[in-house]
């Protein structure tokens, strides 16, 4: 009913993610980590972790994402998974595949690993290493044949931007070559990096379109095959090019669970910047504390908390409102509407951002570094 | 296309069927999902074991639960799980 709000009702973290450091080898323009994250220190021991797992595991977790940064950077990772295994989780690693060797996918698989998702910038060795500002492509190769080889269902994750949309038909000849099961085309967020580098990865509307018209070819070319090993693509919306927002998070504190690896515990992964949050930290805190009765995670719950555009919609159940950090960083102000929304007041400026974004690509692409990191944050 | 039911349908390898006590049913776990299972959903998967038939898989949840004509349901289920990926 328009107008009468809901009060929050508290259901269970059934995705946790373990964002076990953010140190990562790649430079990425697009990266969603935060970009002050050559001042966050103080990475959680293995002990810490496991409890971590366990608190989460027994208020209903189910999968867990293993990520970061790259978490093959952490030497503990094996133990972690052979204890996350043990409580039974479904353990996904989300990595670069730089540190992947052939003895580790080894230690991974004997520990129980369920499933690993691989990310590649491009179909094209230059422009994958350009991105990424390393010598990455050839070695992808060899990792994705290496999660082949443990017979591992791949997902191949490639975030899209102008740079790269041209290629999407051999992006995804790639992702079959290499066997994926899934390919997931991930229009860049712009968050962290990539609100940072946003002129620089916009496309045009054309260019998604094309884009766009590739991967419905290619699905209705695989259906219309009756045998053979299907690839599912998924196509992440680039959100600034629709009129509705996506229903971020499936809702704030609604299923999922993010720790940073400082401990920090955050309804998505991006609130680190949100103001007025008080963020809980798990080596204080009980996970069911935070989870139930945490200023942060309560922040948003329900609709008490929205503007009158959103609270008096009737579509606030299935997007619940959008993205908070894309309120905050588009219109200031963390409990507007998401202005993707064509009924946000502020709708106008993501226009304007995708408008803009051509004549503004003369300013430098920034790589993310710690050197980058310090630059944009100098120390407090 | 839709294919044929597998004789013996038998759950994919790349799905975990688990019991989850917090949430009080079973679920099918795959990369970067789950799929919460209604009780009967998890009964018949529970029983695509490659091993047994659709009718050996009728007969018994009609003799467990002491009912009729489930062959439908069981059908239809199937079908379901055919088309996205849990069954092999």
């Amino acid at each position: 009913m328009a107008g009468s709000t809901d009060p929050p009702t508290v259901g269970q973290p059934l995705w946790l993610l373990a964002e076990l450091t953010y140190k990562c080898p790649l430079h990425c323009v697009f990266c969603y980590n935060p970009t002050q994250h050559a001042h966050i220190h103080d990475e959680m021991s293995t002990a810490q972790w496991v409890d971590v797992m366990q608190q989460a595991r027994k208020l209903g977790a189910a999968q867990l994402g293993f990520s970061g940064g790259e978490p093959l950077l952490r030497d503990d990772l094996e133990e972690l998974v052979q204890e996350a295994h043990a409580m039974g989780y479904y353990t996904n690693l989300i990595t670069s595949g730089v540190g992947l060797t052939p003895a580790r996918a080894q230690k991974l698989k004997d520990a129980g690993l369920d499933h690993v998702q691989l990310s590649f910038q491009d179909s094209t060795k230059e422009l994958n290493d350009f991105l990424s500002h390393t010598k990455t492509f050839e070695l992808k190769q060899r990792v994705a044949k290496l999660i082949k080889a443990h017979d591992w269902p791949m997902v191949m994750n490639c975030v899209l931007h102008r740079h790269n949309l041209p290629h999407v038909r051999k992006i995804i000849e790639m992702a079959v070559a290499l066997e994926a099961e899934y390919l997931e085309l991930a229009n860049t967020q712009y968050y962290g990096w990539a609100w940072v580098n946003r002129d620089h990865l916009m496309p045009t509307r054309e260019e998604l379109q094309v884009a766009e018209a590739e991967v419905n070819a290619f699905r209705a070319e695989q259906d219309a095959q009756s045998s053979g090993q299907k690839c599912r693509v998924l196509f992440v919306v680039p959100d600034y090019f629709e009129e509705r927002p996506k229903a971020c998070m499936n809702g704030w504190g609604a299923v999922f669970l993010s720790i940073a690896p400082d401990g920090l515990a955050m309804p998505c992964h991006n609130a680190r910047d949100l103001p007025g949050l008080q963020l809980p930290n798990v080596k204080d805190t009980p996970i069911a504390e935070i989870w139930q009765r945490s200023n942060a995670f309560n922040a948003y719950r329900g609709d008490s908390w929205m503007k009158p555009t959103c609270r008096t919609c009737d579509e606030r159940h299935k997007d619940f409102g959008g993205c908070r950090c894309q309120a905050f960083l588009i219109t200031g102000d963390a409990t507007e509407t998401d202005p993707v929304c064509s009924k946000s007041a502020h709708h106008h400026k993501v226009v304007q951002v995708v408008k803009n974004a051509p004549a503004r690509r003369n300013i430098p692409i920034v790589f993310r570094s710690d050197a980058e990191s310090r630059a944009l944050h100098p120390a407090p | 296309m839709t294919a044929a039911l597998p004789e013996r349908p038998k759950l994919s390898r790349r799905f975990r069927l688990q019991y989850e006590e917090a949430q009080n049913r079973w679920v099918l776990l795959y990369p970067e999902g789950m799929v919460q299972l209604n009780d009967s959903a998890a009964e018949i998967l529970k029983r695509c074991d490659g091993e047994r038939s659709l009718s050996d898989i009728v007969g018994e949840l009609e003799q467990v639960f002491n009912a009729e004509g489930l062959a439908p349901q069981v059908q239809a289920l199937l079908e379901e799980g055919q088309r996205r990926g849990w069954i092999d």
